[in-house]
């Protein structure tokens, strides 16, 4: 017995409309547009080769964003896997009102990144703001949290991992929470303490949990993270807080450099791609299955 | 963890009196929900409110529908180029196109002429990868006796789909519709761009707009409006917590 020979195809129409519409066109429209030097208002189109990848990165701007996005990101993520694993740990356990305590701990994820970023501006901020506060009370210290040097881009990261925790958290506990007991009771038979059976056999045995969260908390930090940006510090002290995407929106619509903005799109399409490409082709291989 | 929402609740009901008294309160001395009255009268904040209700409603029915239907064809048929569509599908799975490609699918919307109209916002989020993939997952998890014992009754696809697969997949629907609102919901740096209107604009850039605009910068209005942006999606999240969760959870690591 065989269904119509066509219908597949029919039921794949939607999907392959809009993405190839809206994924494939701009992806495809980028490349093409990063080989050519265009006119503000878009009337006019020289192709120019490599040239516009090659101003990007003679230019101290660009160079710049890279540098603030690799420190972004690599201390966001590390943070956000480190402390969700923990704060899993504590709350995998049976205690009385723990459920309470997780969702709690869950809210932030529910949010968006701009409500996260408006939430903390409001606490950063010099005058109503309740942190300066007890810091200054406290230790005697008080920061321009949006607008000085250093502290700008260390607000936007607190934010950051305030709101990606609870998305590593909810992974590891339920990784946690698929950890057969005897592998466990086993483990403590053996002789381990708690501490060993936390780094030396509970991690391992998660690394495909670690392993994806890594993939998606990357990206979380590198796009979704525009929305804190935008609220917080619009990129600034002096481009302290311009990330690669916050610069591509700069360049994109506010100085309307086309060809330098698609060029940049495309690199960051082809980071995708490489960690698209790494996910599937490591991932599956290094990580360890129960 | 929470503490940031706790302070935004307590400044939410203040006085401007209250918000900038030093030290800075922990409470107010009287709930008072004249900040809320004023935040929804500053800028058209009911507007975005049903603005963003409107998008997220429809992003998730598109994908919820596309993503069923695609997932079909890759669960139950066998066809020529398959594999080559599910690569094509596959690549995208991690690609924030809307983000990435923001320039020229910016040109794409003024092509068409959809800047600063909902389909915009709404049409090229009404497919992913990642919905699709969801539900071929779960169609594949469903025995395959099912679609043989359709098939000998005689059965079209179309109605194996609508009366078995569907009805199959409640609580898998469930959970993606949720997940699909509540990223609809918190778009942000797209539907910036894309509106110019303010009666187009969605919530998320209200509260952008509150604390650029607000001159005097009264946080307990700033913060009202901000936690009625984000109450549905929390609302949705303490009501279903469980199944949100869940469904996080089998989307991510069988994704």
């Amino acid at each position: 017995m065989k269904w119509g020979k066509y219908t597949p195809f029919l039921l794949l129409i939607p999907t392959f409309l809009i993405i190839i519409l809206f994924i494939y066109w701009p992806t495809i429209s980028s490349f093409m547009l990063s080989f050519y030097k265009v006119s503000p208002f878009g009337d006019r189109k020289i192709f120019v080769g490599f040239d516009n990848f090659i101003n990007l990165f003679k230019s101290q701007a660009y160079l710049n964003s890279i540098k603030v996005t690799i420190i972004y990101v690599v201390i966001t993520v590390f943070s956000v896997i480190f402390f969700g694993y923990l704060i899993a740990l504590l709350l995998d356990n049976k205690v009385f009102g723990v459920k309470f305590y997780r969702t709690l701990i869950f809210t932030p994820y529910a949010i968006s990144f701009t409500i996260a970023g408006a939430l903390w501006t409001f606490m950063l901020n010099p005058v109503a703001g309740h942190i300066n506060y007890f810091l200054d009370r406290f230790f005697g210290i008080s920061a321009n949290w949006l607008t000085g040097q250093p502290f700008a881009l260390i607000s936007i990261m607190i934010t950051s991992i305030w709101k990606m925790l609870p998305f590593s958290i909810i992974f590891y506990l339920a990784g946690l929470q698929s950890i057969p007991e005897e592998v466990i009771e086993s483990a403590i038979i053996d002789g381990t303490n708690n501490w060993q059976r936390i780094w030396k056999i509970k991690f391992p045995m998660l690394s495909p949990t670690t392993f994806y969260l890594i993939i998606m908390e990357i990206t979380h930090s590198m796009f979704e993270s525009f929305g804190i940006i935008d609220i917080m510090t619009k990129g600034g002290p002096v481009e302290t807080t311009t990330t690669m995407i916050y610069r591509l929106y700069l360049d994109s619509f506010y100085f309307q450099k086309t060809g330098e903005a698609a060029a940049q799109s495309v690199i960051l399409f082809l980071i995708m791609c490489f960690i698209t490409f790494f996910y599937f082709r490591f991932g599956e291989k290094t990580v360890h299955y129960q | 963890m929470f503490l940031p929402f706790f302070l935004a609740v307590s400044m939410s009901f203040m006085s401007e009196v209250e918000v900038f008294s030093y030290p800075p309160k922990f409470l107010p001395s009287q709930i008072n929900f004249k900040n809320y009255k004023e935040a929804l009268d500053i800028m058209n904040l009911k507007r975005m409110l049903l603005n963003s209700f409107i998008v997220a409603t429809c992003t998730t029915l598109g994908k919820i529908i596309t993503g069923t239907l695609g997932a079909f064809a890759f669960s139950s048929f066998n066809f020529k180029g398959k594999n080559t569509l599910f690569f094509t599908l596959f690549i995208t799975l991690f690609l924030p196109a809307e983000t990435v490609m923001i320039l020229p699918l910016f040109m794409i919307m003024s092509k068409f002429g959809w800047v600063n109209t909902y389909w915009a916002l709404i049409i090229p989020f009404t497919a992913s990868a990642t919905n699709t993939f969801l539900f071929r997952q779960h169609f594949m998890s469903i025995p395959t006796e099912l679609e043989d014992a359709a098939k000998i009754d005689g059965a079209t696809p179309m109605q194996y789909f609508r009366k078995i697969l569907i009805p199959l997949s409640g609580p898998m629907i469930a959970g993606a519709s949720i997940i699909n609102f509540v990223y609809a919901w918190n778009m942000y740096l797209w539907p910036l761009i894309v509106t110019m209107d303010n009666k187009m604009k969605t919530v998320q850039i209200g509260v952008k707009m509150l604390i650029a605009t607000d001159s005097t910068n009264n946080w307990g209005i700033i913060m009202a409006g901000t936690l009625m942006a984000a109450l549905p999606t929390l609302i949705l999240f303490f009501v279903l917590q469980d199944l949100f969760v869940k469904s996080l959870v089998t989307s991510g690591l069988k994704g």
